[in-house]
Protein backbone atom coordinates (compact mmCIF):
# COMPACT_ATOMS: atom_id res chain seq x y z
CA UNK A 1 0.00 0.00 0.00
CA UNK A 2 1.35 3.44 -0.83
CA UNK A 3 1.66 5.75 2.19
CA UNK A 4 -1.54 7.67 2.86
CA UNK A 5 -1.29 11.44 3.19
CA UNK A 6 -2.57 13.38 6.20
CA UNK A 7 -5.98 14.89 5.49
CA UNK A 8 -4.81 18.25 6.82
CA UNK A 9 -1.17 18.70 5.88
CA UNK A 10 -0.32 15.86 3.47
CA UNK A 11 2.54 14.50 5.57
CA UNK A 12 2.49 10.73 6.03
CA UNK A 13 -0.67 9.70 7.89
CA UNK A 14 -0.15 7.47 10.93
CA UNK A 15 -3.59 7.52 12.51
CA UNK A 16 -7.09 6.67 11.33
CA UNK A 17 -9.64 8.38 13.55
CA UNK A 18 -12.31 5.93 14.68
CA UNK A 19 -15.12 8.45 14.67
CA UNK A 20 -14.80 9.62 11.06
CA UNK A 21 -12.06 7.58 9.39
CA UNK A 22 -10.02 10.74 8.94
CA UNK A 23 -6.35 10.01 8.26
CA UNK A 24 -3.93 12.20 10.15
CA UNK A 25 -0.20 12.59 10.66
CA UNK A 26 1.21 12.51 14.14
CA UNK A 27 1.34 16.23 14.81
CA UNK A 28 -2.09 16.99 13.34
CA UNK A 29 -3.53 14.13 15.41
CA UNK A 30 -1.99 15.37 18.65
CA UNK A 31 -3.26 18.89 18.11
CA UNK A 32 -6.77 17.83 17.03
CA UNK A 33 -7.05 15.52 20.04
CA UNK A 34 -6.08 18.36 22.37
CA UNK A 35 -8.34 20.91 20.73
CA UNK A 36 -11.36 18.61 20.90
CA UNK A 37 -10.85 18.27 24.63
CA UNK A 38 -10.47 22.03 24.84
CA UNK A 39 -13.78 22.27 23.01
CA UNK A 40 -15.41 19.87 25.50
CA UNK A 41 -14.03 21.95 28.38
CA UNK A 42 -15.15 25.30 27.02
CA UNK A 43 -18.59 24.32 25.73
CA UNK A 44 -19.41 22.70 29.06
CA UNK A 45 -17.70 25.46 31.07
CA UNK A 46 -15.93 22.83 33.14
CA UNK A 47 -13.41 25.15 34.77
CA UNK A 48 -13.31 28.58 36.29
CA UNK A 49 -10.35 30.86 36.35
CA UNK A 50 -8.50 30.67 39.64
CA UNK A 51 -10.07 27.31 40.46
CA UNK A 52 -8.06 24.53 42.07
CA UNK A 53 -8.91 21.19 40.52
CA UNK A 54 -7.79 17.71 41.50
CA UNK A 55 -7.07 15.16 38.78
CA UNK A 56 -7.96 11.68 39.99
CA UNK A 57 -4.72 9.97 38.97
CA UNK A 58 -4.13 6.24 38.91
CA UNK A 59 -1.01 6.15 36.77
CA UNK A 60 -3.01 4.40 34.03
CA UNK A 61 -3.39 5.61 30.46
CA UNK A 62 -6.57 7.63 30.89
CA UNK A 63 -5.59 9.71 33.88
CA UNK A 64 -2.04 10.14 32.60
CA UNK A 65 -3.31 11.45 29.26
CA UNK A 66 -5.84 13.62 31.11
CA UNK A 67 -3.12 15.19 33.25
CA UNK A 68 -0.85 15.74 30.27
CA UNK A 69 -3.56 17.30 28.09
CA UNK A 70 -4.88 19.50 30.91
CA UNK A 71 -1.40 20.81 31.57
CA UNK A 72 -0.91 21.54 27.87
CA UNK A 73 -4.30 23.26 27.48
CA UNK A 74 -3.99 25.19 30.72
CA UNK A 75 -0.80 26.72 29.40
CA UNK A 76 -1.92 27.12 25.80
CA UNK A 77 -5.33 28.62 26.51
CA UNK A 78 -4.53 30.22 29.80
CA UNK A 79 -7.33 28.61 31.84
CA UNK A 80 -5.78 29.92 35.03
CA UNK A 81 -6.55 26.62 36.76
CA UNK A 82 -4.31 25.12 39.41
CA UNK A 83 -4.23 21.35 38.77
CA UNK A 84 -3.25 18.92 41.52
CA UNK A 85 -2.85 15.15 41.26
CA UNK A 86 -4.93 13.13 43.70
CA UNK A 87 -4.26 9.42 44.02
CA UNK A 88 -5.88 6.73 46.07
CA UNK A 89 -3.74 3.99 47.55
CA UNK A 90 -6.11 1.06 47.95
CA UNK A 91 -3.31 -1.00 49.43
CA UNK A 92 -2.96 -3.67 46.74
CA UNK A 93 0.57 -4.97 46.58
CA UNK A 94 2.00 -5.55 43.13
CA UNK A 95 -0.64 -3.36 41.56
CA UNK A 96 -1.25 -0.04 43.20
CA UNK A 97 2.19 0.38 44.70
CA UNK A 98 3.69 0.12 41.20
CA UNK A 99 1.17 2.43 39.60
CA UNK A 100 1.70 5.01 42.35
CA UNK A 101 5.36 5.13 41.37
CA UNK A 102 4.15 6.17 37.91
CA UNK A 103 1.98 8.90 39.42
CA UNK A 104 4.96 10.16 41.42
CA UNK A 105 6.99 10.44 38.21
CA UNK A 106 4.04 12.18 36.51
CA UNK A 107 3.90 14.73 39.34
CA UNK A 108 7.51 15.64 38.60
CA UNK A 109 7.04 15.56 34.81
CA UNK A 110 3.99 17.81 34.92
CA UNK A 111 5.10 19.97 37.82
CA UNK A 112 1.94 19.21 39.77
CA UNK A 113 1.44 18.77 43.48
CA UNK A 114 0.56 15.17 44.43
CA UNK A 115 -1.62 14.00 47.28
CA UNK A 116 -2.00 10.30 48.05
CA UNK A 117 -4.68 9.09 50.44
CA UNK A 118 -4.62 5.50 51.59
CA UNK A 119 -7.40 3.15 52.58
CA UNK A 120 -5.29 2.05 55.53
CA UNK A 121 -5.09 5.53 57.05
CA UNK A 122 -8.76 6.32 56.30
CA UNK A 123 -10.36 3.01 57.15
CA UNK A 124 -7.75 0.92 58.93
CA UNK A 125 -7.97 -1.67 56.14
CA UNK A 126 -5.98 -2.16 52.96
CA UNK A 127 -7.71 -3.92 50.08
CA UNK A 128 -5.27 -6.80 50.51
CA UNK A 129 -6.62 -7.23 54.04
CA UNK A 130 -10.23 -6.82 52.89
CA UNK A 131 -9.75 -9.54 50.28
CA UNK A 132 -8.15 -11.77 52.86
CA UNK A 133 -11.30 -11.27 54.89
CA UNK A 134 -14.11 -11.34 52.33
CA UNK A 135 -12.52 -13.21 49.46
CA UNK A 136 -12.07 -12.10 45.88
CA UNK A 137 -15.76 -12.16 45.13
CA UNK A 138 -17.53 -8.96 45.99
CA UNK A 139 -14.47 -7.09 47.15
CA UNK A 140 -15.04 -4.49 44.40
CA UNK A 141 -18.03 -3.26 46.38
CA UNK A 142 -15.78 -2.35 49.29
CA UNK A 143 -13.18 -0.82 47.03
CA UNK A 144 -15.73 1.28 45.16
CA UNK A 145 -17.50 2.60 48.24
CA UNK A 146 -14.19 3.35 49.93
CA UNK A 147 -12.80 5.04 46.85
CA UNK A 148 -15.62 7.50 46.53
CA UNK A 149 -15.13 8.73 50.05
CA UNK A 150 -11.38 8.61 49.70
CA UNK A 151 -11.43 10.88 46.65
CA UNK A 152 -13.78 13.27 48.43
CA UNK A 153 -11.68 13.28 51.57
CA UNK A 154 -8.48 13.71 49.61
CA UNK A 155 -10.01 16.66 47.78
CA UNK A 156 -11.29 18.14 51.04
CA UNK A 157 -7.84 17.77 52.54
CA UNK A 158 -6.50 19.80 49.62
CA UNK A 159 -9.25 22.40 50.01
CA UNK A 160 -10.59 21.45 46.57
CA UNK A 161 -14.20 20.91 45.53
CA UNK A 162 -13.76 19.72 41.96
CA UNK A 163 -12.27 16.38 40.88
CA UNK A 164 -11.79 15.44 37.23
CA UNK A 165 -11.56 11.79 36.25
CA UNK A 166 -10.25 10.03 33.15
CA UNK A 167 -13.49 8.34 32.04
CA UNK A 168 -13.45 8.08 28.26
CA UNK A 169 -16.09 7.54 25.55
CA UNK A 170 -15.61 3.77 25.65
CA UNK A 171 -16.20 3.76 29.42
CA UNK A 172 -19.38 5.81 29.04
CA UNK A 173 -20.64 3.64 26.17
CA UNK A 174 -20.04 0.53 28.28
CA UNK A 175 -21.94 2.05 31.14
CA UNK A 176 -24.83 3.09 28.93
CA UNK A 177 -25.08 -0.46 27.63
CA UNK A 178 -24.78 -1.99 31.10
CA UNK A 179 -27.53 0.19 32.48
CA UNK A 180 -29.66 -0.49 29.45
CA UNK A 181 -29.16 -4.22 29.93
CA UNK A 182 -30.03 -3.87 33.60
CA UNK A 183 -33.08 -1.78 32.85
CA UNK A 184 -31.65 1.00 34.97
CA UNK A 185 -32.65 4.13 33.10
CA UNK A 186 -32.24 6.53 36.03
CA UNK A 187 -28.66 5.52 36.52
CA UNK A 188 -28.05 5.56 32.81
CA UNK A 189 -29.24 9.12 32.85
CA UNK A 190 -26.92 10.22 35.61
CA UNK A 191 -23.79 8.57 34.30
CA UNK A 192 -24.04 10.22 30.91
CA UNK A 193 -23.70 13.67 32.46
CA UNK A 194 -20.34 15.26 31.96
CA UNK A 195 -20.54 16.95 35.35
CA UNK A 196 -22.00 15.17 38.34
CA UNK A 197 -22.51 16.94 41.60
CA UNK A 198 -24.61 15.58 44.36
CA UNK A 199 -26.10 16.52 47.64
CA UNK A 200 -24.30 13.66 49.31
CA UNK A 201 -20.94 15.02 48.30
CA UNK A 202 -19.66 18.57 48.36
CA UNK A 203 -17.24 17.62 45.62
CA UNK A 204 -18.12 18.16 41.96
CA UNK A 205 -16.85 15.62 39.45
CA UNK A 206 -16.34 15.97 35.74
CA UNK A 207 -15.08 13.95 32.80
CA UNK A 208 -13.19 16.01 30.22
CA UNK A 209 -12.35 12.87 28.19
CA UNK A 210 -15.99 11.88 27.89
CA UNK A 211 -15.95 12.13 24.08
CA UNK A 212 -12.42 10.79 23.59
CA UNK A 213 -12.02 7.30 22.16
CA UNK A 214 -9.94 4.91 24.16
CA UNK A 215 -8.05 4.12 20.98
CA UNK A 216 -7.08 7.76 20.57
CA UNK A 217 -6.13 8.06 24.22
CA UNK A 218 -3.76 5.12 23.84
CA UNK A 219 -2.39 6.52 20.58
CA UNK A 220 -1.95 9.95 22.16
CA UNK A 221 0.00 8.38 25.02
CA UNK A 222 2.06 6.39 22.51
CA UNK A 223 2.92 9.23 20.16
CA UNK A 224 3.58 11.64 23.03
CA UNK A 225 5.65 8.94 24.73
CA UNK A 226 3.82 9.40 28.00
CA UNK A 227 4.84 7.39 31.00
CA UNK A 228 1.88 5.27 32.09
CA UNK A 229 1.27 2.04 33.90
CA UNK A 230 -0.87 -0.78 32.58
CA UNK A 231 -1.79 -3.76 34.63
CA UNK A 232 -5.21 -4.96 35.52
CA UNK A 233 -6.21 -4.87 39.15
CA UNK A 234 -5.34 -8.33 40.44
CA UNK A 235 -8.69 -8.58 42.20
CA UNK A 236 -11.14 -7.49 39.52
CA UNK A 237 -13.12 -10.12 37.70
CA UNK A 238 -15.94 -7.71 36.80
CA UNK A 239 -17.82 -10.11 34.59
CA UNK A 240 -20.72 -7.95 33.51
CA UNK A 241 -18.62 -4.93 32.62
CA UNK A 242 -16.22 -7.27 30.85
CA UNK A 243 -19.03 -8.49 28.61
CA UNK A 244 -20.22 -4.96 27.88
CA UNK A 245 -16.65 -4.03 27.10
CA UNK A 246 -16.19 -6.91 24.68
CA UNK A 247 -19.46 -5.97 23.01
CA UNK A 248 -18.34 -2.36 22.56
CA UNK A 249 -14.96 -3.38 21.18
CA UNK A 250 -16.59 -5.76 18.73
CA UNK A 251 -18.99 -3.07 17.60
CA UNK A 252 -16.10 -0.67 17.18
CA UNK A 253 -14.37 -3.05 14.84
CA UNK A 254 -17.40 -3.26 12.57
CA UNK A 255 -18.49 0.35 12.93
CA UNK A 256 -16.04 2.60 14.76
CA UNK A 257 -18.51 5.44 15.18
CA UNK A 258 -20.72 3.12 17.28
CA UNK A 259 -18.98 4.15 20.50
CA UNK A 260 -19.82 7.84 20.25
CA UNK A 261 -23.23 6.92 18.85
CA UNK A 262 -23.97 4.92 22.00
CA UNK A 263 -22.77 7.82 24.16
CA UNK A 264 -25.07 10.19 22.27
CA UNK A 265 -27.97 7.75 22.50
CA UNK A 266 -27.37 7.59 26.22
CA UNK A 267 -27.53 11.37 26.43
CA UNK A 268 -30.74 11.45 24.42
CA UNK A 269 -32.31 8.75 26.53
CA UNK A 270 -31.28 10.69 29.63
CA UNK A 271 -33.36 13.61 28.42
CA UNK A 272 -36.42 11.39 28.34
CA UNK A 273 -36.07 10.33 31.95
CA UNK A 274 -38.40 12.42 34.11
CA UNK A 275 -36.84 14.88 36.55
CA UNK A 276 -37.81 13.17 39.78
CA UNK A 277 -36.55 9.83 38.58
CA UNK A 278 -33.41 10.88 36.81
CA UNK A 279 -32.18 13.14 39.51
CA UNK A 280 -30.90 10.30 41.58
CA UNK A 281 -28.53 12.62 43.34
CA UNK A 282 -31.39 13.53 45.59
CA UNK A 283 -32.15 9.98 46.48
CA UNK A 284 -31.25 8.23 49.63
CA UNK A 285 -28.14 6.25 49.93
CA UNK A 286 -27.49 6.09 46.27
CA UNK A 287 -24.45 8.16 46.17
CA UNK A 288 -22.78 6.28 48.91
CA UNK A 289 -23.81 3.14 47.19
CA UNK A 290 -22.24 4.34 43.99
CA UNK A 291 -18.55 3.74 43.94
CA UNK A 292 -17.55 6.82 42.11
CA UNK A 293 -14.18 8.00 41.09
CA UNK A 294 -12.29 5.33 39.28
CA UNK A 295 -15.28 3.11 38.70
CA UNK A 296 -18.21 5.34 39.31
CA UNK A 297 -20.14 3.72 36.53
CA UNK A 298 -18.48 0.42 36.74
CA UNK A 299 -19.49 -0.99 40.01
CA UNK A 300 -22.56 -2.84 38.91
CA UNK A 301 -20.75 -5.99 38.06
CA UNK A 302 -19.31 -6.02 41.53
CA UNK A 303 -22.73 -5.91 43.06
CA UNK A 304 -22.83 -2.47 44.56
CA UNK A 305 -25.91 -1.60 42.59
CA UNK A 306 -25.93 2.06 43.45
CA UNK A 307 -28.21 4.57 41.87
CA UNK A 308 -31.36 2.63 41.33
CA UNK A 309 -34.48 4.63 41.71
CA UNK A 310 -36.51 1.93 43.33
CA UNK A 311 -36.39 -1.67 44.34
CA UNK A 312 -32.80 -2.31 43.51
CA UNK A 313 -31.45 -0.05 46.13
CA UNK A 314 -33.72 -1.46 48.75
CA UNK A 315 -32.67 -4.93 47.80
CA UNK A 316 -29.09 -3.88 48.21
CA UNK A 317 -29.70 -2.29 51.56
CA UNK A 318 -31.67 -5.29 52.70
CA UNK A 319 -28.90 -7.52 51.57
CA UNK A 320 -26.42 -5.43 53.45
CA UNK A 321 -28.53 -5.51 56.57
CA UNK A 322 -28.97 -9.24 56.34
CA UNK A 323 -25.23 -9.50 56.05
CA UNK A 324 -24.78 -7.33 59.08
CA UNK A 325 -27.30 -9.33 61.00
CA UNK A 326 -25.66 -12.56 60.10
CA UNK A 327 -22.32 -11.11 61.06
CA UNK A 328 -23.83 -10.41 64.45
CA UNK A 329 -25.13 -13.93 64.69
CA UNK A 330 -21.70 -15.28 63.98
CA UNK A 331 -20.35 -13.04 66.62
CA UNK A 332 -22.83 -14.26 69.20
CA UNK A 333 -21.58 -17.77 68.79
CA UNK A 334 -18.22 -16.61 69.91
CA UNK A 335 -18.81 -13.88 72.42
CA UNK A 336 -21.99 -14.93 74.00
CA UNK A 337 -21.79 -12.39 76.79
CA UNK A 338 -22.65 -9.31 74.83
CA UNK A 339 -26.29 -9.92 74.25
CA UNK A 340 -27.18 -6.54 75.61
CA UNK A 341 -25.24 -4.58 73.10
CA UNK A 342 -26.48 -6.98 70.47
CA UNK A 343 -30.05 -6.31 71.36
CA UNK A 344 -29.55 -2.62 71.16
CA UNK A 345 -27.85 -2.64 67.86
CA UNK A 346 -30.40 -4.98 66.33
CA UNK A 347 -33.11 -2.60 67.41
CA UNK A 348 -31.19 0.26 65.92
CA UNK A 349 -30.94 -1.61 62.69
CA UNK A 350 -34.65 -2.18 62.59
CA UNK A 351 -35.23 1.47 63.10
CA UNK A 352 -32.78 2.28 60.39
CA UNK A 353 -34.42 -0.17 58.11
CA UNK A 354 -37.85 1.31 58.61
CA UNK A 355 -36.37 4.70 58.08
CA UNK A 356 -34.89 3.57 54.81
CA UNK A 357 -38.06 1.97 53.64
CA UNK A 358 -39.89 5.19 54.26
CA UNK A 359 -37.20 7.09 52.46
CA UNK A 360 -37.31 4.78 49.51
CA UNK A 361 -41.04 5.18 49.23
CA UNK A 362 -40.74 8.91 49.39
CA UNK A 363 -38.06 9.10 46.76
CA UNK A 364 -40.24 7.50 44.18
CA UNK A 365 -42.16 10.70 44.05
CA UNK A 366 -40.21 13.38 45.77
CA UNK A 367 -36.65 14.44 45.70
CA UNK A 368 -35.04 13.76 49.02
CA UNK A 369 -33.71 16.64 50.95
CA UNK A 370 -32.82 15.47 54.43
CA UNK A 371 -29.15 14.87 53.98
CA UNK A 372 -27.32 14.52 57.22
CA UNK A 373 -24.02 13.36 58.46
CA UNK A 374 -22.94 9.84 59.17
CA UNK A 375 -23.12 9.40 62.94
CA UNK A 376 -19.82 7.53 62.90
CA UNK A 377 -17.52 9.41 60.60
CA UNK A 378 -19.29 12.69 59.90
CA UNK A 379 -19.27 12.12 56.15
CA UNK A 380 -22.32 13.47 54.35
CA UNK A 381 -24.90 10.75 54.28
CA UNK A 382 -28.61 10.33 53.88
CA UNK A 383 -28.51 7.40 56.24
CA UNK A 384 -27.59 7.54 59.88
CA UNK A 385 -24.57 5.47 59.09
CA UNK A 386 -22.86 5.90 55.75
CA UNK A 387 -22.24 2.96 53.49
CA UNK A 388 -18.51 2.91 54.13
CA UNK A 389 -19.07 2.73 57.89
CA UNK A 390 -21.57 -0.09 57.41
CA UNK A 391 -19.06 -2.05 55.37
CA UNK A 392 -16.35 -1.26 57.90
CA UNK A 393 -18.53 -2.48 60.70
CA UNK A 394 -18.96 -5.86 59.09
CA UNK A 395 -15.23 -6.01 58.41
CA UNK A 396 -14.30 -5.03 61.93
CA UNK A 397 -16.66 -7.61 63.35
CA UNK A 398 -14.65 -10.31 61.74
CA UNK A 399 -11.32 -9.08 62.91
CA UNK A 400 -11.63 -9.98 66.61
CA UNK A 401 -13.25 -13.26 65.62
CA UNK A 402 -10.05 -14.44 64.03
CA UNK A 403 -8.02 -13.27 66.97
CA UNK A 404 -10.21 -15.16 69.40
CA UNK A 405 -9.73 -18.38 67.53
CA UNK A 406 -6.03 -17.88 67.64
CA UNK A 407 -5.98 -16.75 71.23
CA UNK A 408 -8.13 -19.47 72.72
CA UNK A 409 -5.27 -21.26 74.32
CA UNK A 410 -3.58 -18.10 75.25
CA UNK A 411 -3.06 -17.50 78.94
CA UNK A 412 -4.19 -13.94 78.51
CA UNK A 413 -7.41 -15.06 76.96
CA UNK A 414 -9.58 -13.60 79.68
CA UNK A 415 -8.25 -10.12 79.59
CA UNK A 416 -8.02 -9.99 75.85
CA UNK A 417 -11.52 -11.28 75.30
CA UNK A 418 -12.77 -8.73 77.80
CA UNK A 419 -11.02 -6.06 75.82
CA UNK A 420 -12.70 -7.36 72.73
CA UNK A 421 -16.07 -7.32 74.35
CA UNK A 422 -15.44 -3.72 75.23
CA UNK A 423 -14.61 -3.02 71.63
CA UNK A 424 -17.81 -4.65 70.57
CA UNK A 425 -19.77 -2.58 73.02
CA UNK A 426 -18.25 0.55 71.62
CA UNK A 427 -18.91 -0.59 68.09
CA UNK A 428 -22.48 -1.55 68.67
CA UNK A 429 -23.21 1.61 70.59
CA UNK A 430 -21.67 3.85 67.96
CA UNK B 1 20.66 -12.89 -9.02
CA UNK B 2 22.06 -16.33 -8.39
CA UNK B 3 22.66 -15.41 -4.75
CA UNK B 4 19.12 -14.32 -4.18
CA UNK B 5 17.78 -17.52 -5.64
CA UNK B 6 20.05 -19.52 -3.36
CA UNK B 7 19.14 -17.36 -0.36
CA UNK B 8 15.46 -17.77 -0.99
CA UNK B 9 14.18 -20.68 1.04
CA UNK B 10 15.72 -22.16 4.10
CA UNK B 11 19.07 -20.43 4.45
CA UNK B 12 19.57 -18.33 7.58
CA UNK B 13 20.10 -15.11 5.66
CA UNK B 14 16.72 -15.28 4.05
CA UNK B 15 14.82 -14.84 7.29
CA UNK B 16 13.21 -11.44 7.79
CA UNK B 17 14.50 -9.74 10.92
CA UNK B 18 11.85 -7.59 12.58
CA UNK B 19 11.13 -5.99 15.93
CA UNK B 20 7.92 -6.87 17.69
CA UNK B 21 6.79 -4.86 20.72
CA UNK B 22 4.03 -5.44 23.24
CA UNK B 23 2.70 -2.70 25.50
CA UNK B 24 -0.36 -1.62 27.40
CA UNK B 25 -0.32 -4.79 29.48
CA UNK B 26 0.26 -7.29 26.64
CA UNK B 27 3.88 -7.71 27.67
CA UNK B 28 2.68 -9.89 30.52
CA UNK B 29 1.58 -12.49 27.96
CA UNK B 30 5.04 -12.46 26.37
CA UNK B 31 7.40 -13.25 29.23
CA UNK B 32 7.03 -9.70 30.63
CA UNK B 33 9.26 -8.56 27.82
CA UNK B 34 8.30 -5.50 25.83
CA UNK B 35 10.66 -5.78 22.88
CA UNK B 36 11.32 -8.97 20.93
CA UNK B 37 13.87 -9.13 18.10
CA UNK B 38 12.76 -12.00 15.93
CA UNK B 39 13.29 -13.38 12.45
CA UNK B 40 10.47 -14.90 10.48
CA UNK B 41 10.45 -17.02 7.40
CA UNK B 42 9.78 -15.03 4.22
CA UNK B 43 7.10 -17.55 3.25
CA UNK B 44 4.08 -18.69 5.21
CA UNK B 45 2.75 -22.26 5.45
CA UNK B 46 1.29 -22.03 1.96
CA UNK B 47 4.33 -20.51 0.34
CA UNK B 48 2.85 -17.00 0.20
CA UNK B 49 4.80 -13.94 1.29
CA UNK B 50 4.91 -13.63 5.08
CA UNK B 51 2.34 -11.10 6.19
CA UNK B 52 0.97 -9.84 9.50
CA UNK B 53 -1.61 -12.63 9.69
CA UNK B 54 1.29 -15.10 9.51
CA UNK B 55 3.21 -13.13 12.11
CA UNK B 56 0.27 -13.28 14.53
CA UNK B 57 0.06 -17.07 14.13
CA UNK B 58 3.82 -17.32 14.57
CA UNK B 59 3.74 -15.20 17.75
CA UNK B 60 1.00 -17.37 19.21
CA UNK B 61 2.73 -20.61 18.43
CA UNK B 62 6.39 -19.79 18.85
CA UNK B 63 6.80 -16.75 21.07
CA UNK B 64 3.89 -16.73 23.49
CA UNK B 65 4.52 -18.97 26.49
CA UNK B 66 1.36 -17.93 28.28
CA UNK B 67 -1.56 -20.33 27.82
CA UNK B 68 -4.16 -17.58 27.63
CA UNK B 69 -4.02 -17.22 23.84
CA UNK B 70 -7.51 -15.74 23.81
CA UNK B 71 -6.20 -12.62 25.53
CA UNK B 72 -4.22 -11.92 22.37
CA UNK B 73 -6.10 -13.63 19.55
CA UNK B 74 -9.81 -14.22 19.02
CA UNK B 75 -11.20 -15.87 15.92
CA UNK B 76 -7.81 -15.91 14.28
CA UNK B 77 -7.19 -12.21 14.46
CA UNK B 78 -5.99 -9.92 17.23
CA UNK B 79 -8.55 -9.45 19.92
CA UNK B 80 -10.73 -6.37 19.51
CA UNK B 81 -9.28 -3.62 21.67
CA UNK B 82 -5.68 -4.40 20.74
CA UNK B 83 -4.14 -1.80 18.44
CA UNK B 84 -1.54 -2.79 15.87
CA UNK B 85 0.98 -0.24 14.66
CA UNK B 86 3.20 -1.03 11.69
CA UNK B 87 6.23 1.24 11.74
CA UNK B 88 4.22 3.59 13.99
CA UNK B 89 1.27 3.72 11.59
CA UNK B 90 -2.19 2.36 12.35
CA UNK B 91 -2.32 -1.01 10.61
CA UNK B 92 -5.55 0.07 8.90
CA UNK B 93 -3.35 2.31 6.76
CA UNK B 94 -1.12 -0.59 5.80
CA UNK B 95 -3.66 -3.23 4.81
CA UNK B 96 -4.00 -4.78 8.26
CA UNK B 97 -3.24 -8.52 8.15
CA UNK B 98 -2.31 -8.51 4.49
CA UNK B 99 0.69 -6.25 5.07
CA UNK B 100 3.80 -8.11 3.89
CA UNK B 101 6.68 -8.04 6.35
CA UNK B 102 9.88 -6.30 5.36
CA UNK B 103 13.33 -6.40 6.86
CA UNK B 104 13.62 -4.07 9.84
CA UNK B 105 9.86 -3.55 10.31
CA UNK B 106 8.62 -2.59 13.74
CA UNK B 107 5.28 -4.15 14.65
CA UNK B 108 3.73 -2.86 17.86
CA UNK B 109 0.78 -4.43 19.64
CA UNK B 110 -0.86 -2.16 22.23
CA UNK B 111 -3.69 -3.23 24.45
CA UNK B 112 -6.32 -0.61 25.22
CA UNK B 113 -8.13 -3.00 27.49
CA UNK B 114 -6.32 -2.29 30.71
CA UNK B 115 -7.50 0.03 33.40
CA UNK B 116 -6.89 3.73 33.39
Amino acid sequence: MPPSPCALCSSRALIVRPKNHQKLCKSCFLSIFEEEIHHTITTNALFERGERVAIGASGGKDSTVLASVLKTLNERHNYGVDFVLLSIDEGIKGYRDDSLETVKRNAVQYGMELCIVGYDELYGWTMDQVVEQVGKKGNCTYCGVFRRQALDRGATRLGINHVVTGHNADDIAETVLMNLLRGDLPRLSRTTHIVTSSVSSPIKRSKPLKYAYEKEIVLYAHHKKLDYFSTECIYSPEAFRGSARALIKNLERVRPSAILDVVRSGEDMAKLVPEGVSDVQHCAGRNEATPAGGEEEGSGGCGSGGGRSSGGEMADMEGQLVENESAREREVEITSTITTSNGISAKEKNTTRRHQQQDARKTRKLPRQNMGQCVRCGYLSSQETCKACMLLESLNKSRPKTEIEVGLEDEEEDSSSLRRRMENVVLAGG
Amino acid sequence: MVESVVADGTAEGSQIPITVEFTGGLEMLFSDQRKHQISVSPRDENGNAANVAFLIRYLCEEVMKDQRKDLFVLEETVRPGILVLINDADWELEGEETYELKKGDNILFVSTLHGG
